[in-house]
């Protein structure tokens, strides 16, 4: 094996979550939430919380490792480790970052952490209520360009427009979310399926978004914990190990939103360069994967990172793009089987990630049989994008 | 306000309230964040050139590239030594949306609105930003021709200029469609 690689050298050992709710009615504080998804990862993985010894976040999450490891106090604090980025883009590079600590025996037991309460912070989807912006910003905003929404939907325009992509390609993958939703009674929108004539005739947020392509934003907390693969071994659940993960983004793409509409490459996910190196590392192929799950900022983004992690050429969006296609047990690509961003909880996708270990550990609400090979997707569009790939004992 | 957008940096606060008067011939409504030409050295020449009605942007002596939004560094061979030219007003329709969602309270009453990305023909791909002037519910097409129009704000304090876009003429009757 080659020495600079993830692959089978670091597991997932625990899952924790809060519960998730609508944005803003988060019934306590946004730190004490994130502890609480901590100690559940913990105890998923029958580990003494005490011994963590390292904190990784993305999405400048608020919740710093200092506060952490003093709140919680462990015993020595090793590893402390910020994904630059906004949104969740940062998410599996989160989970890359620690693992990565964890082979180069920087730490031994990272937690991969996501805590939010907009109405404690503010939300996302709003646009900024200040008088003047300065540098790209003034570039954007004063044209009423200034939400995530507002964005990205040029880029998938664009690329619907290269492709010959139609609206029910879209559809189809926010179909799937809330297809598997139903059976989750975690996810918010748990009991509040969605139909067809009900995508169709929801508002416009921004063309070529309707209101059911774009995420939800949601109050809560998730954890990750990961040790080495030999220590996983040991503990209390079936392992997910890492079998790769790859971040990035393409050439000149800018880290400002508001300056994204002068990407060279206006029409990616940005993970054209970024899936091919985590396949590499993987050792695997589109084909290999049993299972994906693909953050939806918007339901474009999923389609051009699907495309980009060569699952179909753009041309077969509209054959591949199914629900029939897409859903657990027998669709030939499950996708989203938590319900996710669209219809389980927003948490910036350290939800979309716990699932992909559900699917590994044969733990879904929504379960693919026989999973031993799990991609989940960190948000697209929002460079440095990172995208991460699982395996079972049995993919090793 | 949401990091996402602004990123870590707080931008400084700004003095441009926009008076009332002549907001009628704006395409957005009043109140929604002015520009600053801010950081002066580097975005200064393109607001000043929006004033005189000229799209300014930079490009790097040494090879001819052009560049947008302006770096303090050429991309190419990492000069700082980059020069401001004027280019083109026509472009062309690169992508576009239809905002429907208002998200800011000046916008409750305005949508939808049109966003245009427009790429400047010579420039090696330089895009801009701006709103397509007209019926909000126009069939917006990528490929089309489209040419600047100078949206001044008098009143504001201190006076800018945005550039916004038109269509040149009926799409089915240009040449190359």
């Amino acid at each position: 094996m080659n020495d600079r690689s993830l692959r089978g050298r670091v597991a997932v050992a625990g899952i924790g979550e809060t519960a998730y709710y609508r944005h803003s009615q988060a019934p306590e504080p946004e730190f004490v939430m994130c502890l609480k998804a901590i100690l559940a990862a913990c105890a998923d993985a029958e580990i003494d919380p005490h011994d963590i010894d390292g904190f990784a976040s993305f999405s400048e999450d608020r919740n710093d490792p200092m506060a952490l490891a003093a709140a919680l106090g462990i015993h020595e604090l090793r590893f402390s480790n910020m994904q630059w980025g906004g949104g969740g883009g940062g998410v599996a590079g989160a989970l890359a970052n620690a693992a990565a600590a964890i082979v180069a025996g920087l730490a031994d037991c990272v937690v991969v952490h996501r805590a939010l309460a907009q109405g404690q912070f503010g939300r996302f989807g709003q646009g900024p209520r200040i008088a003047g912006v300065p540098r790209e910003f003034a570039l954007s905003l004063p044209y009423g360009q200034m939400s995530p929404a507002q964005f990205f939907a040029p880029m998938v325009m664009r690329f619907m427009h290269e492709h010959g992509i139609g609206q029910e390609a879209l559809r189809a993958i926010a179909m799937a979310s809330y297809h598997h939703a139903q059976a989750n009674p975690r996810a918010v929108m748990y009991g509040k399926p969605l139909t067809e004539e009900k995508y169709d005739a929801s508002r416009w947020i921004a063309e070529p978004f309707h209101l059911f392509d774009c995420c939800m934003e949601n109050d809560g907390a998730a954890a990750i914990i990961l040790v080495s693969a030999e220590r996983a071994r040991d503990l209390a659940q079936t392992p997910a190990f890492v079998l790769g993960a790859a971040m990035g983004s393409s050439h000149r793409a800018p880290s400002s939103p508001a300056a994204s509409f002068a990407i060279p490459d206006l029409a990616t996910s940005q993970f054209k360069p970024v899936a091919k190196r985590l396949y590499a590392m993987a050792g695997i192929g589109a084909q290999d994967i049993d299972v994906v799950q693909c953050y939806e900022n918007f339901t474009g983004g999923v389609l051009m990172s699907l495309v980009e992690h060569g699952f179909f050429k753009p041309e077969e969006a509209a054959e591949f793009l199914t629900l029939e296609n897409l859903v657990a047990p027998t669709g030939k690509l499950p996708l989203n089987t938590s319900g996710g961003n669209l219809a389980e909880c927003y948490m910036h996708g350290l939800g979309l990630q716990i699932e992909a270990v559900r699917q590994i550990r044969g733990q879904s609400t929504s379960q693919v049989q026989g999973a031993n090979v799990a991609l989940a997707v960190g948000g697209p569009m929002s460079p440095p994008v990172s995208t991460i790939v699982y395996g079972s004992e049995a993919a090793l | 306000m949401s990091t996402y957008i602004l990123g870590s940096e707080t931008p400084e606060s700004g003095g441009n309230d926009i008076g009332g008067a002549g907001s009628a011939s704006y395409y957005l409504p009043d109140g929604l964040p002015t520009p600053i030409a801010d950081p002066a050295a580097l975005y200064g020449p393109y607001w000043e050139g929006t004033r005189q009605e000229k799209l300014l942007i930079q490009r790097n002596p040494a090879t001819g590239s052009y560049q947008w939004p302006p770096q303090w560094i050429a991309h190419d061979d990492h000069s700082f030594d980059l020069e401001w030219v004027e280019v083109s007003r026509k472009g062309i329709i690169y992508s576009w949306t239809r905002v429907w969602h208002p998200v800011h309270p000046a916008l409750t009453e305005a949508g939808p609105y049109i966003v245009v990305i427009v790429e400047i023909p010579q420039t090696g791909g330089v895009r801009m930003l701006g709103n397509l002037l007209g019926d909000p519910m126009q069939k917006v097409e990528i490929g089309a021709e489209v040419e600047a129009v100078f949206e001044h704000h008098e009143t504001a304090q201190p006076p800018f200029t945005l550039v916004q876009w038109r269509t040149t003429g009926p799409v089915e009757q240009r040449p190359d469609r």
